[in-house]
């Protein structure tokens, strides 16, 4: 049977340093000592049923809620008070006395079991203190620092809304100046187009002349040509030897074909040619000349500026190979370019277009174009600036929406990076932005994750930051990164953890989490006791 | 633990090949990677053998009978080759038949190490005629009946035969030629090729095989490992079971394919008999199961029995081995304990494991670090969860060097060790057999100095692919690697432990991620044998020389404890074994159950299966509920692959912490009864989790199931393995008995099938009416916290008001129990309205401070007085009665546990 002690002497310090004695069964916490009351019949806490005071810490469970052996292991669900003079008091499960694990501080809870255990709880005391001290300071200095931080922040959100505030102005003027500038350019592109076309359309007139000179050239040569018997008619049979003229390209050209082709006379002469010109025109073929492509039409619409830029296609795009095999003959559609733009000349092309080449434009009409297209240039150039500050506003907007706590304390982060170095790695915090690692010693860096959100508990959630959908694991998640912040002088990253897989973890200080120091210094000699 | 997180980590060294094999097996077995019987060059050619005459011919006249043996000559009359048969009669009711050639090219492979002894023998000749032999069998009535033409065995018990030997002729003895005799290069006799793989087979063929009729046999089990149900399946229409030890990448359930381990083992078994057949053959080997009952339904099986014209049922069973001899061991019962203490006799029993072994394992690929280890360890007292390991797995050596630490993550071991210790928890680290082929490395350079690897055909040392690169593998089938492996372990060699850290053995089939079938070169060479005759027994071989080296580093003073995920027949000497690389689905739950019952019936007692499943995310009921299972099975350990998410009990909520917690307790609260059990299955080879016909063995209704079972005699256990499960159907055997629920108290009869509804906190648990379980209600941070702890004694009562049950206590880790005889073992019986512990072993001398604190009396009525009487004296003991469950507590009797006492009703 185990030894048993059913009241214990304890000796603990209050703040003034003088020992006091109560007694009370052992594992009793102060607050409770009313309830067991020695020689008294012990009722159980929860009031389920009443027992002699001594079966109160027999070793024996009698109470369903542990509560008649607070200083033994006997019952499943009781707990142990531990004074802990000189460090705090705690409660352990009834299961952790005389299990010979030194768990008080001052070693009540191995009475019996034969462990060694040191009252170590002056010691923790006093490291407490220094740590508790310490973290004072910490927090003293980090709150002074957060102040600072707050206050750098509340100016630089009221410089940044001033600046943006700035910015709408002048942008409103920059939008007003890009319509003046647009009138302006409008204006001066009417006489410009105007000038341009009446140029062109000079230029289509002579072209159409010139064009039906040659047509009559053409004509008259063909009519001595189709003359055979030089009568100065040409007849049905005269025009029936041009086999290309068959109409329905039977590969015989009739005589009622012929008639029809020339409106049903049977010669004409060279007046009245021209009306079987017309009809014939297209598919003659000139007796003296080889056969030649019909000269391609240039479209009517398709209006071609006489600058350089002409020259800038000389061929297909894809065909632009200089790896191509030169022995390859039949090689499609670049050959077939081949009278236009020699492969291997780059230069300009200069074909029969050149004597279609539109003549340069009189110096009026050159001054309206340069005029025109300053006033373009001024456009272009106030419009780009308006795009430059909508961005500008844009990103300052952006930046003043990010929560950065209740007090902006967390603006100074914003577009900083952290680094920590570990044995493998380089791991790199951007606060709203991105965590990464990067291989120490080569390879290319992970993204642990972008900004997501504010995470920690419920009471304070800027103790937590979440990045996520960072670079997906083989067969796992994408990456994602917890950043655990706490007190602390300087923005540092103090560790990193990958507690799952492809789940880090990263712990980082900041002033920006200190919170304002209490006034009063907690004591740690548990004054709630007395 | 295999993973695919280590393919990545290969990847750049590893062969195109390699990484597409894996791939694609993304999420499920790619059973390409691994033979069919077709695709195995002998296991084709034997199966393709068909029933019918025997060639094999006794010759008669050669028979030679000695004390121990007669042996006696068999030829086969289509070429004349002579084999010679031996016949043992061994004590204990069994019969050993050995058949090998008469004089074959060169010796053939007999497996070693597996017996324990060479068992005793007797023998006698009844009779003798032309037509064959009659033997006596020991005292009983049962007869071996030697037929000459064709051969054939049968023994008989009385007019019945009970089995018979090549009764279908199926014998079938491929001998040791020269290739220059065989007259045409039949497919795969001389050479086989496997996907890229090509085995040279420079003996040629060398299979066995050999068919066995089970007249009156309905139900086989045994032969693990496969994940399938606990009843053997006939095989017909497909593969055969396969026992080729193989790392399997998630493996599919319910079928045949091999797995991680063999024991060559099959259980027959009716009403009247239990028998067993052990195969002793370590290589590639594949069993047939036929039956001529299979396909009738219960209504076909009743008319024939009405009509009377049902011919007898019978299984009929060939094994099928690639080398070797045929070397089997028929053990005929007749009580299911008696086939365990007869095959005990052969192969030993269960180590008898260190008590904090039976606790909780907390374990995952991979603890990051010594600071990941302590927070575990914190958590586990903050939630007051208790455990008793922590296990590190291989990212915890220095490059997966095995007896090393990662110098950056675990730079301090010892510092750690220390931690545990002084919370008196352990930990595992793990060490597998594949070494580091690495010049930089101690344990490498050794084993190449002393010339310990295994060799490739060529007679360099083989080399393959595993987790840290290209590795040698020892031959652990040298004794004298293994004594120098042992060695290693030493505290001086085996830098950074303590007497607190045990050993994990993985990957031990071996694993050869390049290999054939991801495991080594059949033409491998392990001195004068090749792998193809060892395979099997490569990871009891690495597990035996392990638990040597524990034992070895205290002096022999401490018990080992080691695991591994390799077997054979035999490792149940070494230590504990789990099912391998499980998932994270209500399937596999399921599968823990006939997987751990099967290697129970084969002697392996110390299994588990991973709690919460290796691959995959569990939902948070399926953790719970593998809790909540786990806790009842003997080797109960939590593990997790690198790429699942932590789950840490602690880590889903308030509501499942104390769910599991609860379930954990119960585990501990129930160590002593654990930890007694196991201690009578290394003394008797009694299995501790069973099926329950091993306990009923005449109760036809118990025969397939096993989706619950027993624990011992006198817990059953029906957990709940359904998704969303509102209640489980449990069958409490026993007509005539009473079991009580261990939660409640409530009685219910024997030999019904009940409903019982659940919640999601339901471990549905029985005491059986007739025993008395000890248990520590007070349950600690671990087990050891918890050894001085006084016992409360739960006395369930038969309906005749009878209980009894035993007590055993010893400093549960060293081995002073066996050398200094230094325990408590008594009996407790309740009989004649007393209480009574007497002791079992008089001249056993133990001390503990435990003490009886509480005996709670189920299905007991109302005593006016209860008495002690103890060294002479009797003093009066406070007492409660509650009647609504008829439940009798006795107050603080107070005696210690080591006492001779009776508790007196009055």
């Amino acid at each position: 049977m185990t030894c048993l002690h059913l009241l214990l002497t304890l000796v603990f310090a209050v703040s003034l340093g003088t020992p006091v004695e109560i007694q009370r069964p052992r594992g009793v916490p102060l607050t409770k000592k009313q309830f067991y009351e020695e020689g008294k019949p012990f009722t159980c806490l929860d009031g389920s049923r009443t027992i002699p005071f001594d079966r109160v810490n027999d070793d024996y469970c009698d109470c369903k809620d542990g509560s008649d052996e607070p200083g033994t292991a006997a019952c499943p669900n009781g707990s142990f008070h531990c004074t802990n003079a000189g460090y705090r008091p705690m409660f352990i499960p009834s299961s952790r006395i005389n299990d010979g694990i030194c768990d008080c501080c001052d070693t009540t809870d191995e009475y019996n079991s034969g462990a060694k255990c040191e009252n170590t709880c002056k010691e923790l005391g006093r490291k407490e203190r220094e740590v508790l001290q310490k973290m004072a300071e910490i927090t003293k200095e980090g709150f002074l620092l957060k102040q600072q931080l707050i206050e750098e922040a509340k100016k630089g959100r009221e410089e940044k809304q001033g600046k943006v505030t700035d910015m709408q102005e002048n942008k409103k003027q920059l939008e007003e100046k890009v319509e003046a500038l647009r009138t302006v350019k409008e204006a001066a592109e009417q006489p410009e187009k105007e000038a341009k076309e009446r140029h062109l359309k000079a230029w289509e007139e002579q072209k159409a002349a010139i064009r039906l000179e040659k047509d009559k050239a053409k004509m008259a040569e063909a009519f001595l040509e189709l003359d055979d018997n030089s009568d100065g008619f040409v007849s049905v049979s005269e025009l029936q030897s041009h086999a290309e003229l068959d109409p329905d390209a039977d590969g015989t050209l009739t005589e009622t074909e012929v008639q029809g082709l020339m409106g049903g006379a049977a010669q004409v002469d060279t007046s009245t040619f021209e009306s079987v010109w017309t009809n014939i025109k297209d598919k003659y073929h000139s007796e003296s000349q080889p056969e030649e492509p019909a000269p391609v039409e240039t479209p009517p619409d398709e209006v071609k500026e006489p600058a350089v830029d002409n020259d800038s296609e000389p061929y297909p795009e894809d065909d632009i190979s200089e790896e191509d095999d030169e022995d390859e003959d039949d090689k499609d559609d670049y050959h077939e370019d081949d009278d236009k733009a020699p492969p291997t000349v780059k230069t300009p092309e200069k074909s029969h277009e050149d004597e279609e080449a539109m003549p340069p434009y009189d110096p009026d009409t050159q001054a309206l174009i340069e005029a025109a297209q300053k006033a373009r240039d001024d456009f272009e150039d106030s419009e780009k600036a308006l795009r430059v500050m909508d961005d500008q506003i844009r990103n300052i907007e952006k930046e003043l929406s990010f929560d950065f706590g209740p007090d902006a304390e967390f603006t100074y982060m914003y577009s900083q990076c952290y680094e920590l170095s570990t044995s493998e790695y380089i791991y790199r915090l951007c606060p709203f932005n991105r965590v990464s690692q990067k291989p120490k010693y080569g390879g290319s860096e992970t993204n642990l994750g972008i900004w997501g959100s504010w995470s920690g508990p419920e009471n304070n959630k800027y103790l937590v930051m979440k990045y996520e959908h960072g670079t997906g694991c083989w067969q796992g998640p994408n990456r994602s990164t917890t950043v655990k912040l706490t007190c602390g002088k300087e923005t540092v990253v103090t560790s990193t953890s990958e507690p799952s897989r492809c789940e880090y973890l990263m712990e980082f200080t900041t002033p920006a989490v200190c919170q304002e120091p209490a006034n009063t210094e907690p004591s740690p000699h548990g004054h709630e006791e007395l | 633990s295999f993973g695919l997180w280590g393919i990545t980590l290969l990847m750049g060294l590893l062969s195109v090949f390699f990484v597409c094999l894996f791939f694609s097996s993304a999420f499920a077995v790619d059973r390409g990677n691994f033979k069919t019987c077709d695709q195995s060059a002998f296991c084709k050619r034997q199966r393709a053998f068909k029933p019918g005459q025997s060639p094999y011919r006794a010759l008669l006249e050669t028979l030679e009978l000695s004390d121990s043996r007669l042996t006696l000559q068999l030829i086969n009359d289509n070429n004349k080759v002579h084999l010679l048969l031996e016949l043992y009669r061994l004590q204990g009711n069994m019969t050993r038949v050995k058949i090998n050639e008469l004089k074959p090219l060169k010796p053939r492979f007999e497996v070693p190490d597996v017996l324990i002894a060479e068992p005793p023998t007797d023998l006698s000749v009844l009779s003798k005629d032309d037509n064959g032999v009659v033997l006596s069998l020991g005292a009983e009535s049962q007869r071996l009946i030697v037929s000459a033409r064709p051969f054939r065995l049968d023994i008989m018990e009385g007019p019945e035969v009970l089995l018979s030997l090549n009764s279908r002729g199926l014998l079938a003895f491929e001998h040791l030629r020269l290739r220059k005799d065989t007259n045409k290069e039949e497919d795969g006799l001389w050479e086989e090729t496997f996907k890229s793989h090509t085995d040279t087979k420079p003996n040629g063929p060398t299979s066995i095989s050999l068919d066995f009729s089970l007249p009156g046999v309905e139900h086989v089990y045994g032969i693990p490992e496969h994940a399938d149900d606990l009843k053997l399946k006939t095989t017909d229409g497909g593969d055969p079971y396969r026992l080729y030890n193989l790392d399997v990448f998630q493996y599919e359930l319910y079928n045949p394919m091999a797995l991680y381990g063999s024991i060559p083992l099959m259980l027959a078994h009716n009403t009247q008999r239990t028998m067993g057949i052990f195969w002793l053959n370590a290589a590639e080997t594949w069993v047939d199961i036929s039956s001529n009952t299979a396909g009738k339904t219960v209504f076909g099986k009743m008319l024939d029995f009405v009509q009377g014209s049902s011919e007898k049922p019978q299984t009929d069973v060939r094994w099928i081995s690639e080398s070797g001899i045929i070397d089997v061991f028929i053990m005929l019962g007749p009580k299911p304990s008696d086939v365990f203490s007869q095959y005990a006799s052969l192969t030993g029993t269960q180590s008898f494991p260190p008590l904090a072994s039976l606790g909780y394992h907390q374990c995952r690929w991979n603890y990051n670090d010594q600071e990941d280890v302590k927070s575990v360890d914190q958590g586990f007292d903050q939630h007051d969860i208790p455990y008793d390991f922590i296990w590190l797995d291989i990212e915890h050596a220095d490059g997966k060097r095995y007896f090393t630490w990662d110098p950056h993550k675990f730079s301090q071991p010892k510092e750690m060790l220390q931690g545990l210790m002084d919370k008196k928890r352990k930990m595992v680290a793990i060490v597998d057999p594949h070494i580091k082929v690495d010049s930089g490395y101690k344990i490498h350079n050794e084993i190449t100095s002393k010339d310990f690897y295994v060799k490739n055909k060529d007679g360099g040392n083989y080399e393959g692919w595993c987790w840290p690169g290209n590795s040698g593998y020892p031959d652990f089938t040298n004794p004298e690697m293994r004594a120098w492996w042992a060695s290693m372990f030493a505290y001086d060699q085996y830098e950074g432990s303590m007497e607190n850290l045990f050993t994990w053995n993985d990957m031990n089939e071996p694993s050869v991620f390049n290999g054939p079938e991801v495991t080594m070169h059949k033409d491998a060479l392990h001195g004068k044998w090749e792998h193809r005759d060892i395979h099997n027994m490569y990871g009891l071989y690495v597990q035996m020389a392990t638990a040597e080296g524990q034992i070895q580093r205290s002096g022999g003073a401490e018990r080992p404890f080691v695991l591994t995920r390799a077997f054979f027949a035999g490792s149940q000497r070494f230590g504990a074994v789990w099912t391998g690389d499980n998932a994270a689905e209500w399937d596999h739950l399921k599968i823990s159950i006939p997987m751990c019952l099967s290697l129970g019936l084969v002697g392996v007692s110390f299994c588990g299966a991973d709690v919460g499943g290796f691959f995959k995310n569990p939902s948070t009921e399926l953790l719970v509920r593998w809790y909540q299972t786990g806790a009842y099975q003997p080797f109960f350990r939590a593990h997790a692959h690198l790429d699942t998410t932590r789950r840490e009990p602690w880590l889903f909520g308030p509501e499942n912490t104390a769910l599991i917690r609860e379930a954990v307790r119960q585990r501990y609260a129930l160590l002593p009864y654990w930890y007694q059990l196991f201690f009578q299955a290394y003394r008797t080879g009694m299995p501790v989790m069973r099926p329950l016909w091993v306990d009923y063995p005449k109760d036809t209704a118990t025969f397939t199931i096993d989706d619950e079972f027993l624990i011992g005699s006198d817990l059953l256990v029906h957990p709940v393995t359904e998704e969303g499960s509102r209640g489980v159907t449990a069958y409490l055997p026993g007509a005539g008995e009473v079991w009580y629920d261990v939660h409640t108290f409530q009685k219910h009869n024997g030999a019904q099938n009940l409903y019982i509804p659940v919640t999601l906190s339901s471990i549905p648990v029985f005491q059986r009416g007739g025993s008395i379980i000890p248990r520590k209600d007070r349950v600690r941070r671990s087990s050891a916290c918890m050894e001085n702890d006084p016992y409360t004694l739960y006395v369930a009562l038969s309906p005749k008001k009878f209980a009894e049950g035993k007590l055993y206590i010893d400093d549960g880790h060293s081995f002073n129990y066996d050398t200094k005889k230094e325990f408590i073992h008594r009996s407790l019986t309740f009989a004649n309205n007393a209480l009574t512990s007497s002791n079992l072993c008089p001249d056993c001398n133990f001390l503990t401070s435990s003490w009886i604190e509480k005996v709670l009396i189920l299905g007991a009525s109302k005593p006016s007085k209860v008495v002690l009487k103890m060294n002479g004296k009797e003093t009066p003991v406070d007492f409660e009665f509650d009647s609504s469950m008829s439940v009798l507590t006795l107050r603080k009797p107070g005696m210690n546990a080591g006492d001779d006492w009776t508790l007196l009703l009055q």
